[in-house]
């Protein structure tokens, strides 16, 4: 049996390693060449468990016989609902394998919201990660009639239910041991199959704007793009990923999957969500991605942490802080800096930035991205003087990730840098930014209309973000989504996320919601981060009872209107948007969540819904109360609805004079 | 339900085995004072049996019969067919009995693991001069084969991120949760639990509460709760021993004895005329 198997390889191998042109020949060739490289690592009972690439592909071809035993067909979707586990990425090459095509749902996701997906893809299998996902997929069976098989990972807690249509999925790769001889000539032929143009993934949007759509992503898109982003970084084998973000996003998908069957590097699975930080000391990835809300999470807590140290290690920290902001970045770009500094800030990374790395776990990273989200300057300028090589890209699941990217020395946080190697990029008349690469997409499954609109016949794909090339870099800066991008009543622009961003990059501020389309003057919803402005509130002496008291207390409404007037000075510095100034606010009396729909799954606000759910307060912005009553609804974890109350105040804020461009034009 | 070895099915379609423990006419006297009088009932291999009753009715005193750690004044014991004599706490622990209790009784200075590890020190057997030797003795390999035991529990617990965390810096719900696992590392046959949920916000109750019943489930352990919290007690246990003034004035299905008027009037008061 063994024979047949290594003879497969062999052939595979032979085939020559370059022209792999699927993830199954990816990891046939990962094998013949790093077989007794890790591959895989997750941390269980305590203990980092490895798998090398040999023994990855044996678990992987078991359960694809596995598949094939339960009558996997070509075509078919197999859903994937869990947590970033080894078992979850082996079912989604296992299914790769089948000619199938795997699903990944984000686990968070509401029943209802899956109900959606499974029902527009027609999953006839679903792997589900715990009793939790289980639990979702029998509530929402009735609606969903494709369904044939429930595979689970963890056991716990399953042993009552009915296994009539449903099995462990150790069961199942054990399954495939036993029926290797039946199957095995079959999955080879379905393997052989697999080309460039077969698809290799299916992704769901998370839906800023309506429901999600389905991205039909072919192993061109997936192994092109990998390839192109591995070059630009140097990524090689011996490299080290942490597996944290949503099976369900691209980003996770390109890094833990494309990349690194690309390259063969080692993706690491933490223990559980909780233990994220842990496990990422543990690790010290060499390469990482985060969205910027990881980022300032971990620049918060540090300072929580310097505010509560002794006095000694706050002035080290303080001082060779402030030696890091001075020639930290312009040593970590290569940039000429004298031998004085050098030493200093030698001393400083043997005092501070060295320990803290390595508390952060990033003392070994070679190359760190951030996208999704603006991040704050301070925040991005804080990680790169500490020597962390962190840099911006600016990509969508339509392009499989990457659109632009910082090059190495080229950093800033302002910009996403240049073109990624074989995407061309061009502006539209309107500012819309559109690109053209190897990456894009196949098609939106179902969605023919959808897929006219997005893509062209020529391959240009508009992006809905706006956008330009600086004239003397080069590098692209994004300034708002473009159908957020509009005119106040005077006809001036308004560019809402510009202002929310230099908010939010206030600790103090959590989330912001922009008003003003087609309105006289700016306004601005607040969501207040309870983890800083708590912290605040205790050194302060100020006590409160509930998020609800701290939000509408008034030395944090007096904290939130010195931001809000910082901003408007530095928006009204810019031409173009001084418009977008702040004129009236309030602080939100609960936090904007996606169970409510005010949030996507990624956490990117949804103006409609937020305007239409807040319609009351929207008017009291405009019509120069100074408080109002309203009751929201609130949807619990599990489900069930409640009602919060409360009666906000809205204030005033400073705005600097700029000269009216309508009064100009006449 | 009266057949003494014939076991039930719950109406989840659990199978209960037969009597794992039976109290014969258990009285428990503290001087002039009687904490418990008279009472009779049985616990089954692999139910969850609650023992619930107002304040003082004498349901910890009535733990403390089970598990041992009071002897009788009167009455019987009987544990796996065999009538129970006084006992050593080891050797209560060695037969398969182990508890946590109403007030967190935890090493507030050691980890969460360390703390858990404790539970297994029955089943350890080498002796302090055997674990100076370490690798010659194989004392490393048995403190590796308890470890791993220990670390399946916090899997199962869900408390990986607070292995290494120092008890006393953790908040309550997650330190009944630790006491939980304590116990549960000296694989017990019976679990007692004294007030599990005391204290705990909604969401820690639900989380408890399915601790249990996957407990149950899992490892098939038999589980004596005293709870306060009727809708706990109502929805996880098989059968329930209701308590008052030391006497036992219910017993049966839950739903039994929620119609009890006996239990009504004991919780609810009657009316003196």
């Amino acid at each position: 049996m063994t024979g047949a198997r290594e003879d497969n390889l062999a052939e595979a191998v032979t085939k020559g390693h370059e022209s792999a042109q699927s993830i199954p020949a990816l990891l046939a060739r990962n094998v013949a060449r790093f077989g007794g490289y890790p591959a895989y690592r997750e941390k269980e009972f305590g203990i980092w468990q490895s798998w090398t690439w040999s023994e990855t592909s044996e678990e992987i071809r078991a359960m694809a016989l596995g598949f094939l035993s339960l009558g996997v067909e070509r075509g078919d979707h197999i859903a994937i609902i869990g947590r970033n586990r080894p078992a979850h990425y082996w079912a989604i090459v296992a299914a790769q394998m089948c000619g199938a095509i795997p699903v990944s749902l984000y686990q968070d996701a509401a029943a209802d919201e899956m109900a959606y997906v499974m029902e527009h893809c027609g999953a006839r299998f679903v792997i589900a990660g715990d009793q939790e996902q289980v639990d979702k997929i029998l509530e929402i069976e009735d609606r969903i009639q494709d369904i044939t098989h429930i595979l689970y990972t963890d056991k716990r807690g399953m042993r009552k239910y009915d296994h009539a249509r449903m099995n462990a999925l150790a069961d199942l790769k054990a399954e495939g041991r036993a029926g290797h001889q039946r199957y095995e000539l079959e999955l080879d032929r379905r393997i052989a199959e697999l080309d460039y143009d077969s698809t290799c993934v299916m992704l769901y949007t998370s839906g800023t704007t309506g429901k999600p759509k389905g991205v039909v992503l072919s192993n061109r898109n997936i192994i092109a793009t990998a390839k192109a982003s591995s070059d630009f970084d140097h990524l090689g084998h011996n490299d080290e990923v942490l597996a944290y973000l949503p099976l369900a996003w691209v980003g996770d998908f390109i890094f833990s999957i494309g990349q690194a069957y690309w390259t063969g590097f080692t993706v690491n699975c933490p223990e559980s969500p909780e233990t994220m930080m842990t496990d990422l000391r543990e690790i010290g990835p060499t390469y990482f991605f985060a969205p910027p809300r990881v980022f300032e999470n971990q620049l918060t807590t540090v300072m929580i942490r310097m505010e509560d140290a002794g006095r000694l290690k706050k002035w080290l920290f303080d001082h060779y802080m402030e030696v890091a902001r001075k020639v930290g970045p312009d040593i970590l770009d290569g940039k000429p800096v004298s031998f004085g500094k050098r030493l200093s800030y030698a001393l400083g990374n043997l005092f501070v930035y060295g320990p803290l790395k390595n508390t952060l776990g990033y003392s070994r990273i070679r190359v760190g991205y951030t996208a999704g989200e603006a991040i704050g300057p301070e925040i991005f300028s804080f990680y790169r003087s500490l020597g962390i090589n962190l840099k911006q890209l600016y990509g969508q699941t339509e392009a499989s990730v990457f659109i632009t990217q910082q090059p190495d020395g080229e950093v800033r946080a302002d910009t996403v840098g240049v073109p990624s190697p074989g995407v061309e990029v061009r502006i539209a008349d309107n500012g819309e930014v559109y690109y053209r690469s190897p990456g894009t997409f196949v098609e939106y499954y179902k969605n023919a209309e959808s897929t006219a609109s997005t893509k062209d016949p020529e391959g240009w794909v508009a992006t809905g973000d706006a956008g330009f090339f600086e004239p003397d870099t080069g590098h692209l800066r994004i300034i708002d989504r473009a159908k957020d991008v509009g005119k106040l009543a005077d006809g001036r622009m308004f560019a809402p996320k510009y202002v929310e961003n230099k908010l939010k990059f206030y600790p103090a501020i959590l989330e912001s919601v922009v008003f003003g389309a087609g309105r006289d003057r700016c306004t601005a919803f607040i969501n207040i981060d309870l983890a800083a402005v708590g912290n605040w509130a205790e050194r302060n002496n100020i006590s409160y009872a509930s998020y609800q008291e701290l939000a509408g207390h008034p030395r944090v409404y007096e904290m939130i209107r010195e931001h809000i007037e910082e901003v408007n000075e530095s928006v009204a510095q810019d031409p173009m948007l001084s418009g977008c100034q702040i004129h009236r606010f309030l602080i939100l009396h609960k936090e904007l969540d996606a169970d409510d729909g005010e949030l996507t799954r990624t956490r990117k606000v949804r103006r409609n819904i937020i305007a239409e759910k807040f319609a009351d307060l929207i008017g009291a912005l405009y019509d120069g109360s100074s408080e109002i009553y309203t009751e929201t609804e609130v949807t619990y974890e599990d489900g069930r609805k409640g009602a919060i109350k409360a009666t906000l105040r809205i204030e005033d804020a400073k705005v600097v004079p700029v000269k009216p461009m309508a009064e100009a034009a006449e | 339900m009266k057949d003494m070895n014939e076991g039930y099915i719950t109406p989840d379609g659990r199978q209960i085995g037969g009597v794992l423990m039976e109290l014969k006419n258990i009285t428990l006297k503290f001087g002039g004072v009687t904490a418990i009088e008279n009472i009779s009932f049985d616990i089954r291999d692999g139910e969850i049996r609650a023992i619930i009753g107002p304040n003082g009715a004498g349901k910890s005193s009535m733990l403390n019969v089970i598990s041992g750690f009071y002897i009788p004044t009167e009455g019987e014991v009987w544990f796996k067919g065999y009538k129970r004599g006084p006992m050593k706490p080891y050797e209560i622990a060695r037969l398969g009995i182990a508890r946590t209790f109403q007030n967190i009784a935890l090493f507030d200075g050691m980890s969460v693991l360390d703390n858990i590890m404790t539970g297994r020190l029955t089943k350890m057997k080498k002796g302090l001069l055997a674990q100076a030797g370490w690798w010659w003795t194989g004392a490393a390999r048995e403190e590796y084969e308890n470890r791993d035991k220990v670390e399946r529990i916090i899997d199962f617990l869900e408390i990986q991120n607070i292995r290494k965390t120092p008890v006393g810096r953790l908040p309550y719900g997650l330190k009944k949760r630790v006491e939980l696992a304590r116990a549960l590392a000296a694989e017990p046959k019976i679990l007692l639990l004294d007030e599990p949920m005391a204290g705990m916000n909604v969401e820690e109750k639900e989380d408890m509460c399915r601790f249990i019943l996957d407990l149950n489930d899992e490892f098939g352990t038999t589980i004596v709760l005293i709870e306060h919290d009727m809708g706990v007690v109502m929805d996880i246990s098989d059968r329930v021993v209701v308590m008052d003034y030391g006497k036992k004035i219910g017993d049966g299905a839950p739903d039994e004895v929620r119609n009890n008027q006996a239990v009504i009037d004991a919780y609810l008061g009657v009316a003196h005329d």
